[in-house]
C-alpha cells in the first residue's frame, strides 16, 4: 500500500457499522505484523502492528468497528487505529455491512 | 507502493516467505531474444514433472505466497501449462505470467480470460516491428500484437504490455503508453540486465545516463506504470520511485528455475547465487535455511558507496548488474546515476563471470511462429 493512501481521512469510514476482512484477502503473519494481499485488485498492504492485525482478524466478531476497538485497543490509540481501518477500507481490504 | 525506511529495514532482514516468487516453468523457447535473462532455448530434460510442479504449488499455497510470476523460456510451450495455472489459481495462488504471445490464439485467449487471479504480460521490446524484432527476432512483434488483439477480443481485461528498456526502446516511451492505452492495457517497464544472454548485449544496449535521467522523470510522473521495482537505482536522482526501493534478492524475492533450482533473484541464474533445489527438502526449507539467503539478509556493506549522500536512496543498486559486469558487490551499480559505476568499470580488470546455465539453442533457428 502506498504511504500516500494512509493520508486517507476517517470521514468515509463508519465505525458504527459492522466491518470484516474481505473474502478476497489473504493475510500472512510476518515478524513486523502481517502482509495482506487483495486477490481482486492485486493490492499488497503492510500491516505494521500486531495489534492492528489482531483487530482486523477479529473485526467480524463485533457488531461495529467501534465495539471492536473498545474491546481490543487502548482508548488513547483509537484515533490512530480509525485512520488505519479507514485506509484499509478504502483499499477494499475491509468490507462493510 | 512506496515503503518508508523503517519498513524497508525490516524487509532487509527477510520475510517468512517471499512477497514475490518468480518461477521459470521451462527453458524451452521458440524465440531467441538477444537479452534473455535465462539464456533460454532448449528444454532441460530434468524439468520438474507435472506432479512435482503441483507439489510445489501446494507448498507455495501453504506458505501463503500470494502470487507467482511465471516465466521461462516460453511458459505456454509446456503441455501442462493450463493445468498448472488452473491448479494454482484454484488454490488462491495468483499467477502473473510473461509470454511472447506466440501461443495465444482466439481459443487460448478465451481460456485465459475465464480465469480469476491471472495476469498476462505480453513482451515486446519496441513500439514498432523494426525496433522490437532486432531484440526478439523477425515476426515476434506482429505475433505479440496478434496475441494482444486476441486478449482484447476475448475481453481479458487490462493485460500488461512488458518492455525492457534498451537504448532504443527508451526513446519510445510515449508510443508504448499510447499502445497500452489503445488496448486498455497496463504498461510495464523493466530494466535491461546483463544477465543470461543479456551480458553479450548490455554494453551496447543499456540506456545512457541521460536516457536514464529522462526515464526517471517520466516514471515519476506516471506512478501507474508498473516497473517491478526495476529502477530503484535511479531513485538516487531525487524522490524515490514507486516500489520498495531495495534489492529484494533472497529477502522478499527469489527465483525457482525449471529444474527446481532456487536462485536469489530472477536475474542471477548462476552457481554463485544458487541457494538449493526444491526437489531435496522443499522450497520452504531453502527459503528459511539457505546460507546464501541468510548472508543476503545481513545489512549490506555500502562499500565504495559509503561516502555518497545518495546511498540511502539507491542502496548501491542491483546485485545482478554488478556481478555480471564483473564489479564487486561493494562497487556502485554499473548504471549509477552519478557515473560512479562507469568509473568503477573502467578500472576493473577482472573478467566478468561466465554463465553457468545456458540453454540457448546451439544454432540459430528459423522462427517457427504459429
Amino acid at each position: 500500500m502506498s504511504t500516500r493512501s494512509s493520508l486517507a481521512t476517517t470521514s468515509t469510514f463508519d465505525a458504527s457499522s459492522h466491518w470484516e476482512l474481505s473474502s478476497a484477502v489473504s493475510l500472512r503473519d510476518e515478524e513486523f505484523g502481517a502482509l495482506a494481499y487483495h486477490h481482486g485488485n492485486r493490492r499488497l498492504v503492510f500491516l505494521k502492528s500486531r495489534d492492528l492485525v489482531n483487530l482486523v482478524r477479529q473485526l467480524s466478531e463485533y457488531d461495529s468497528a467501534q465495539k471492536a476497538l473498545d474491546a481490543l485497543i487502548d482508548a488513547r490509540e483509537h484515533e490512530r487505529y480509525l485512520v488505519a481501518l479507514s485506509s484499509l477500507a478504502s483499499s477494499e481490504l475491509l468490507r462493510g455491512g | 507502493m512506496v515503503a518508508e525506511n523503517s519498513l524497508r529495514d525490516r524487509f532487509e532482514h527477510g520475510l517468512a516467505a517471499p512477497i514475490c516468487l518468480t518461477w521459470e516453468l521451462t527453458y524451452a523457447c521458440n524465440l531467441a531474444c538477444t537479452h534473455c535473462l535465462s539464456s533460454s532455448g532448449r528444454r532441460d530434460p530434468r524439468e520438474l514433472s507435472t506432479v512435482e510442479a503441483k507439489a510445489l504449488i501446494d507448498e507455495i499455497a501453504a506458505m501463503q505466497i500470494f502470487y507467482v510470476n511465471i516465466g521461462g523460456g516460453e511458459p505456454m510451450i509446456r503441455r501442462d501449462f493450463f493445468e498448472l495455472v488452473e491448479y494454482a489459481v484454484n488454490r488462491r495462488v495468483g499467477v502473473k505470467f510473461s509470454t511472447n504471445g506466440t501461443r495465444i490464439d482466439a481459443r487460448s485467449a478465451r481460456r485465459l480470460a475465464s480465469l480469476d487471479y491471472l495476469d498476462v504480460q505480453v513482451s515486446i521490446d519496441g513500439a514498432d516491428a523494426l525496433t522490437s524484432d532486432r531484440i526478439r527476432g523477425v515476426g515476434s512483434y506482429d505475433a505479440a500484437r496478434r496475441a494482444m488483439d486476441h486478449l482484447a477480443q476475448a475481453h481479458f481485461g487490462p493485460f500488461k504490455i512488458s518492455v525492457v528498456m534498451t537504448r532504443h526502446s527508451v526513446e519510445q516511451l510515449d508510443e508504448f503508453e499510447a499502445l497500452a492505452s489503445s488496448y486498455g492495457a497496463q504498461l510495464r517497464l523493466t530494466r535491461l540486465r546483463p544477465s543470461g544472454r543479456g551480458v553479450e548485449v548490455w554494453q551496447e544496449l543499456h540506456p545512457t545516463r541521460e536516457q536514464n535521467r529522462r526515464l526517471y522523470r517520466w516514471l515519476l510522473e506516471r506512478p501507474n506504470v508498473l516497473t517491478g521495482d526495476s529502477f530503484f537505482h535511479l531513485s538516487a536522482l531525487g524522490s524515490p520511485l514507486e516500489g520498495l526501493n531495495l534489492c529484494g534478492a533472497g529477502r522478499v524475492v527469489c527465483l525457482i528455475d525449471p529444474v527446481g533450482d532456487v536462485y536469489a533473484c530472477p536475474f542471477v541464474i548462476h552457481d554463485e547465487f544458487l541457494a538449493g533445489n526444491v526437489r531435496e527438502a522443499g522450497f520452504g526449507s531453502v527459503w528459511r535455511t539457505s546460507e546464501l539467503f541468510r548472508s543476503l539478509r545481513e545489512p549490506g556493506n555500502p562499500g565504495a558507496c559509503a561516502s555518497c549522500g545518495s546511498f540511502d536512496a539507491c542502496r548501491g543498486g542491483c546485485m545482478a548488474a554488478k556481478f555480471f559486469t564483473g564489479l564487486e558487490m561493494s562497487d556502485p551499480d554499473p548504471e549509477c546515476v552519478f557515473g560512479h559505476g562507469e568509473r568503477a568499470l573502467e578500472l576493473r580488470v577482472t573478467i566478468r563471470p561466465i554463465s553457468s546455465s545456458d540453454h540457448s539453442t546451439r544454432v540459430p533457428v528459423a522462427l517457427a511462429l504459429r
